[in-house]
């Protein structure tokens, strides 16, 4: 008698022939445990210098490890806090953004019609502006509004980035789910659903959304990626969050390097650049090697 | 197909009205224009800020006051910036020829590089350059402009004077301080580095277009087809393979031609060059109303231009697509 395989172990399989993604989630591992157990892996608090002055603009050292910024603070674990604020932006506002999504692109493909036409427009017309520009009117005009200043936060808060790149994020999400829901539409078992009686709720409840979990979880790693590196493009600019008592963000301490380049202070640029690109890199392979895993019509050699 | 080109125009231009006046709203909401007249100009007088609100539409009811603000659009009365009262057109014509000149260098440079790549690549699905070229795209995907930018601008603006003695290439600006007239040879030394850090990016986005795009084609049917009339396996390649693979690339390159124009903005931040993304940044942080318009409806009306040339051109590459 052949072995039988269940689908979800192949999935598992053809993950882990992904040698890539595998790094990836060794590294990434590595990293969330380092930012997770901050208060044994920081060196110093968020605000606290490395030492009496002189102390700002140290180059790395036994005791800074990645060097200190203006005021003498420790780079290594700013760097810390900084993934810490950066991470929990990302996975939150991709789980919002995550769920939105699939609702709408759900509803969007399976009943068609009006409501199909007017969401892709809009989402099609969102996208197809610079990223930039739509995220700085958006949030301009969200922090204005200050009825809604209760339920989003402050213009500067953590919260606030997180509802933003929500509203922002929901649209690519919803086009992928829209696409698969029309892809699953027409098939047999759908069909089958109906025919017994089933509402229209149930059958996306129980039969579309389950099917779609591959695209949606690919479609998860990669809001998380675009949320952080969205959170760092903001602060780059100087409208991040400013997370309570001087708390840092990765977004935050990418852009101080841009004042560190033409003085020379390496450090400051390359550690917070190589984690960022880092965070993203390993994220975006997880994100592949799930969709290769689990969809395996699209495999990687055509 | 003329038919088909005048009602997706029938389409755009009520969603350029639509879309200009959402941008209006929102500016009106996000930057408290008139707020930020006061805040820039404390000293003027009731009279002059009741002038401002006039020409600029800023009506207390949004509708009314974007069709007055659309009248001074349409006729050119363009109300001057709010900081030092500037002519508008000017420097938004500026920033547009430098952004135009610094996107179209690196698209072309970009596109160019990238398609070779992706040829390249798919020649030998799962072969060593194939995974080479797949791999080396994807870190290229995933750097954001502003790393690739300040880790750039790090090596040129100070090392590479350190190491070597001699600046290689300028890292701001579109020609040194103090410099007056046209010099076409500093001009394209400056866009040196802005051009790499966006045509990375380009060059690794296409890589995989192309390279996924070509795949398709080779194995469909008509190539075996092709192959089975005995033509050469150039001919083959160059005829059937790849200038049907270019009709999904060309309609995603119509597309990012039209967002170039307001895509540059970090690139253009960072290596402090004169274009629409300065022109945009400096305007918005200071909430010049006047200034802002005029480029979002440059910015709507590309975007919504390029949607509409992508879509002709993919149907007039691909005959298999109706107009209907």
């Amino acid at each position: 008698m052949l072995p039988t395989v269940s689908p979800r172990r192949m999935a598992f399989d053809r993950f882990v022939s992904h040698k890539a993604a595998v790094v990836s989630v060794f590294i990434l591992a590595v990293l969330v445990a380092f930012v997770a157990l901050s208060p044994l892996t920081a060196r110093y608090g968020v605000n606290e210098a490395v030492q009496a002055p002189p102390n700002y603009f140290l180059s790395p050292r036994a005791n800074a490890w990645l060097g200190t910024d203006d005021i003498g603070r420790d780079l290594y674990s700013r760097l810390i806090y900084g993934v810490r604020v950066s991470l929990i932006i990302g996975l939150f506002s991709a789980i919002i953004s995550v769920a939105i999504g699939c609702l709408i692109g759900s509803v969007a493909g399976f009943r068609g019609g009006r409501f199909d036409d007017v969401v892709m427009r809009v989402t099609d017309l969102f996208l197809a502006f610079p990223f930039l520009v739509t995220l700085l009117v958006m949030r301009s005009m969200l922090g204005a509004i200050s009825w809604l200043t209760p339920v989003i936060g402050e213009l500067s808060s953590v919260r606030f980035i997180i509802v933003l790149f929500a509203i922002f994020g929901w649209m690519g999400v919803a086009r992928i789910v829209r696409g698969q829901v029309l892809a699953l539409k027409e098939r047999e078992f759908i069909e089958a659903a109906r025919a017994v009686g089933a509402s229209r709720w149930y059958i996306v409840r129980r039969h579309l959304l389950p099917n779609s979990i591959g695209p949606i979880m690919v479609a998860l790693t990669f809001s998380v990626v675009s949320a952080i590196i969205g959170e760092s493009t903001l602060a780059f600019f100087g409208y991040g969050p400013q997370a309570g008592d001087g708390a840092t963000s990765l977004g935050i301490l990418v852009g101080q390097a841009k004042g560190a380049v033409n003085t020379g202070f390496w450090w400051l640029a390359l550690f917070p650049c190589l984690t960022l690109v880092t965070i993203a890199l390993t994220i975006n392979f997880i994100g592949d090697a799930l969709r290769d895993a689990t969809d395996p019509r699209m495999q990687k050699d055509g | 197909m003329l038919r088909f080109v005048l009602r997706r125009l029938a389409w755009a231009i009520p969603t350029l009205f639509l879309v200009t006046f959402l941008v209006y709203v929102a500016l009106r909401i996000g930057t408290n224009p008139v707020e930020s007249y006061k805040r820039i100009n404390p000293r003027a007088t009731p009279a002059k800020i009741q002038q401002y609100i006039e020409v600029n539409g800023l009506d207390p009811n949004y509708v009314r006051g974007y069709f007055r603000w659309l009248v001074n659009f349409v006729t050119l009365d363009w109300p001057r910036s709010i900081k030092g009262s500037r002519e508008v057109w000017p420097q938004l014509k500026d920033a547009l020829a430098n952004t135009l000149r610094l996107g179209a260098a690196a698209i072309a440079v970009g596109i160019f590089f990238g398609l070779m790549l992706g040829v390249y690549a798919a020649l030998r699905p799962g072969g060593r350059r194939d995974v080479g070229v797949n791999t080396a795209a994807f870190i290229g995907i995933s750097i954001p402009p502003y790393v690739s930018a300040i880790l750039l601008q790090l090596l040129f603006a100070v090392y590479w004077s350190r190491w070597f003695g001699s600046t290689l290439f300028p890292t701001s600006g579109v020609y040194p301080p103090g410099h007056t007239g046209f010099d076409l040879w500093l001009m394209l030394k400056h866009m040196v580095l802005p051009v790499s850090v966006v045509a990375i990016q380009i060059i690794a986005v296409y890589a995989r277009y192309m390279r996924s795009s070509l795949l398709d084609v080779l194995s469909s049917e008509y190539m075996r087809t092709a192959r089975s009339k005995g033509i050469s396996e150039r001919r083959v390649l160059f005829k059937h393979g790849l200038r049907n693979a270019l009709i999904p690339v060309v309609t995603i390159a119509a597309l990012d031609v039209g967002s170039i124009v307001g895509g540059l903005i970090i690139t253009e931040n960072i290596f402090s060059y004169p274009g629409m993304g300065k022109y945009f940044l400096s305007s918005f942080g200071e909430g010049d109303f006047p200034l802002l318009m005029p480029w979002m409806v440059i910015i709507v009306a590309s975007v919504l231009l390029f949607n509409l040339l992508a879509d002709v051109s993919y149907a007039w590459l691909d005959p298999r697509i109706r107009l209907e």
